[in-house]
């Protein structure tokens, strides 16, 4: 933690030279920048839909844990929020589905706002809320007593929707969190008897079930092997067509794969803070703020 | 993903068996039975030579002898550290040794005296017309294992809703009250059998003028159980993972939806093993029934009216008699009762296997 810089008075004495005297940066910057390069950025910003975040703070009981943040997530894309861990980006997730009220002693201020309404308005159904706005666990989390379709249809018995036909939304749901191919043939199987990877997809399958206008997914790829990190990035480029993405992960390939938009948190002990935020290739090939740089280079965290 | 794994060319491994190296020898084995078999030798002859005498007196200098062979023989095999090892591996197997021991010899006892009374008609008759100093083939224990049946029934229909909901309140609703409920749970399953039945017998049959009946019994049983199946079903409810609990609420569900669908069927093993320790700790409780049920020798179905029977009452009350048929009676109605606990138990394990 002790290399990771202040960012409040410091700031002058971090010159950028000090960090464009390192060569190595440069190099893996570039090479990170190629990585981007495969899907172009959106020109232009989508309007009126989407989700936003306007000056959120977030404490647990008096520990001021995130501070200020103002986030855009246009529809059709997918945010990666990267940083040190311990600073806020799990906590910033949960207020955007208002699963950090959950926390005994929890607290937050400022607006989220999705399709132009605050979610934290007084009198607003939470439980509509989390149904827009779901959410992908780091742990795969399927529920240890239901099989495969239970699984994936949980969320309409949980909140009490129906479906005109199950059959054909537990195969979409399937494809669409790319595991139909491997457990078609056993959709009575339990959910446990799934490798990690598998659970995790199944997960993601649940949560599309919902049709969620938004998925957040917290750090969802790591407890899984790069073959099925891998499918879960493609499942999540499929996704941009109808949700919008938010994918908080340590990662930055990944982040630089799956991406539209980057934003990077930092906490120097004190409120974690939102640093910068812009188009990922920009992140990676040129960071406006010096420790984006030093993170994304590798330099801490 | 499949079809792209490279195929790893075909190898003979038929030439290599499998092999446990971690076990023991067999002359490994003969050297550790040796030591049980020499301290069979010896302990007789040193209760003959010493002033130790009986059967307690050759128990414990086997174990003594057994104890420091085994010891003896470790240290001469790995040396001084597995000496401790020994040491506490031997008393290991002792203690699970004692444990088994009374378990064993009650069985024993109950199926030895019990199964000389042991008729078809100790299910089908009660004792309404037999005499319980007559032969065995007339009157049973009829009476008595339908009103086990319906107090177990009664006491369960109340305490394991009850029990299950205040676990739910101390472990999912976490409010305000949460301490005093825990420690009013914990400080009634303190409370003696007998107060129970007394508490059901002031406050229903002489306060409200009510009846010696099955519905007092299965009250007075029921104020015994809650705290079992209470405190059980807490300790299980907290070992579901928050993650279960978030990711239904997250899934748009309400916190008792989530609790209905995810966190109780999650822990449903558990729970029957919650609602089972209530039915062991009731179905064979005497004291409560002195004062509620009082006994009766016919079979009575209507839980509200009358004076009724139970198994480990009706086996009291035989043996209260002093007559050897009759208390060869009695010991059946023992077995009995422990048979009819060991089938609800399985019973209770079938239903909450994992398969549909
Ligand atoms: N349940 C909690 N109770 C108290 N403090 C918490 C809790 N969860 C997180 N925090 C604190 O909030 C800060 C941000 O945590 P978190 O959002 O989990 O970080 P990240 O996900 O970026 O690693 C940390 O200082 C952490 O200690
Ligand atoms: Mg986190």
């Amino acid at each position: 933690m002790s290399d990771v810089m202040e960012f409040e008075g410091n700031q002058d004495n971090i010159s950028t030279k000090t960090y464009l005297e390192e060569a190595v940066s440069q190099q893996e910057i570039s090479s990170l920048a190629s990585v981007v390069s495969h899907h172009s950025t959106p020109s232009s910003q989508p309007l009126g839909t989407g989700l936003e975040a306007r000056g959120v703070h977030a404490w647990f009981g008096k520990h001021h844990a995130l501070a200020d943040v103002n986030l855009d997530f246009p529809a059709g894309t997918v945010t990666a929020l990267i940083g040190p861990s311990g600073c806020g980006k799990s906590t910033f997730l949960r207020t955007l589905n208002r699963m950090h009220e959950f926390i005994p002693g929890a607290a937050m201020a400022g607006e989220v706002l999705l399709d132009g309404k605050d979610i934290y308005e007084p009198g607003t159904d939470v439980t509509k809320i989390r149904l827009k706005v779901g959410m992908v666990f780091q742990k795969p989390n399927p529920f240890p007593s239901m099989t495969i379709a239970e699984n994936v249809l949980a969320g309409l018995k949980l909140a009490q929707l129906k479906a005109v036909n199950k059959d054909d939304l537990l195969e979409e749901c399937l494809h669409r969190a790319g595991l139909w191919n491997e457990v078609k043939d056993r959709l009575k199987a339990h959910g446990g008897s799934l490798s990690g990877g598998q659970q995790q997809r199944l997960c993601i399958a649940r949560a599309l079930a919902v049709k969620p206008e938004v998925l957040l997914m917290d750090e969802p790829c790591s407890a899984l092997d790069p073959g099925s990190t891998l499918k879960v990035e493609e499942t999540v480029r499929q996704l941009i067509e109808s949700v919008i993405v938010v994918i908080v992960t340590h990662n930055m390939q990944q982040a630089a794969r799956v991406s539209d938009y980057t934003g990077f948190f930092l906490s120097d002990g004190g409120p974690g803070q939102l640093i910068e935020t812009a188009p990922t290739s920009e992140i990676f090939s040129r960071p406006k703020d010096p420790r984006t740089e030093a993170y994304v280079t590798g330099r801490f965290g | 993903m499949s079809a792209q794994v490279p195929q790893l060319e075909a190898r003979d491994f038929s030439a290599v068996s499998p092999k446990k190296p971690w076990k023991l020898s067999p002359r490994e084995v003969a050297v550790n039975a040796s030591t049980i078999v020499i301290a069979l030798i010896l302990s007789p002859i040193i209760v003959q030579i010493t002033p130790l005498k009986g059967k307690l007196g050759l128990v414990l200098t086997f174990i003594l002898v057994a104890t420091v062979g085994n010891i003896v023989l470790s240290f001469l095999r790995q040396g001084v550290q597995a000496i401790g090892n020994s040491i506490a591996s031997t008393f290991i197997f002792l203690a699970a040794g004692l444990v088994l021991l009374p378990v064993a010899s009650i069985f024993f006892t109950v199926i030895m005296r019990g199964y000389h009374a042991l008729r078809i008609n100790t299910f089908t008759q009660d004792m309404s017309v037999a005499q319980s100093d007559g032969p065995f083939t007339e009157g049973g224990a009829l009476h008595a294992i339908l009103g086990t049946l319906m107090l177990v029934l009664i006491a369960s229909l109340i305490s394991v809703p009850i029990g299950i909901l205040t676990a739910l309140y101390l472990t999912e609703v976490k409010g305000r009250a949460e301490g005093l409920i825990r420690f009013l749970v914990q400080a009634m399953s303190g409370v003696p059998s007998i107060v129970a039945g007394l508490f059901i017998y002031s406050v229903l049959i002489v306060g409200a003028g009510g009846h010696y009946s099955g519905f007092a019994g299965g009250l007075s049983l029921s104020i015994l159980m809650l705290p079992t199946v209470a405190r059980t079903a807490e300790e299980v409810l907290k070992l579901i993972p928050r993650d279960l609990r978030e990711a239904g609420v997250a899934l748009g569900g309400t916190q008792w939806r989530t609790v209905v669908m995810v966190v109780v069927p999650a822990a449903r093993s558990g729970i029957v093993t919650a609602i089972i320790l209530g039915v062991a700790r009731v179905a064979g409780e005497t004291a409560p029934l002195l004062l509620t049920i009082l006994g009766s020798t016919a079979t009575h179905l209507n839980p509200m009216d009358a004076p009724t029977s139970a198994l480990p009452l009706y086996t009291f009350n035989l043996l209260r008699t002093g007559l050897n048929v009759a208390i060869d009676r009695a010991w059946t109605g023992a077995l009995v009762l422990m048979i009819l606990v060991l089938i609800l138990f399985v019973l209770a394990r079938l239903a909450s296997g994992r398969k549909k």
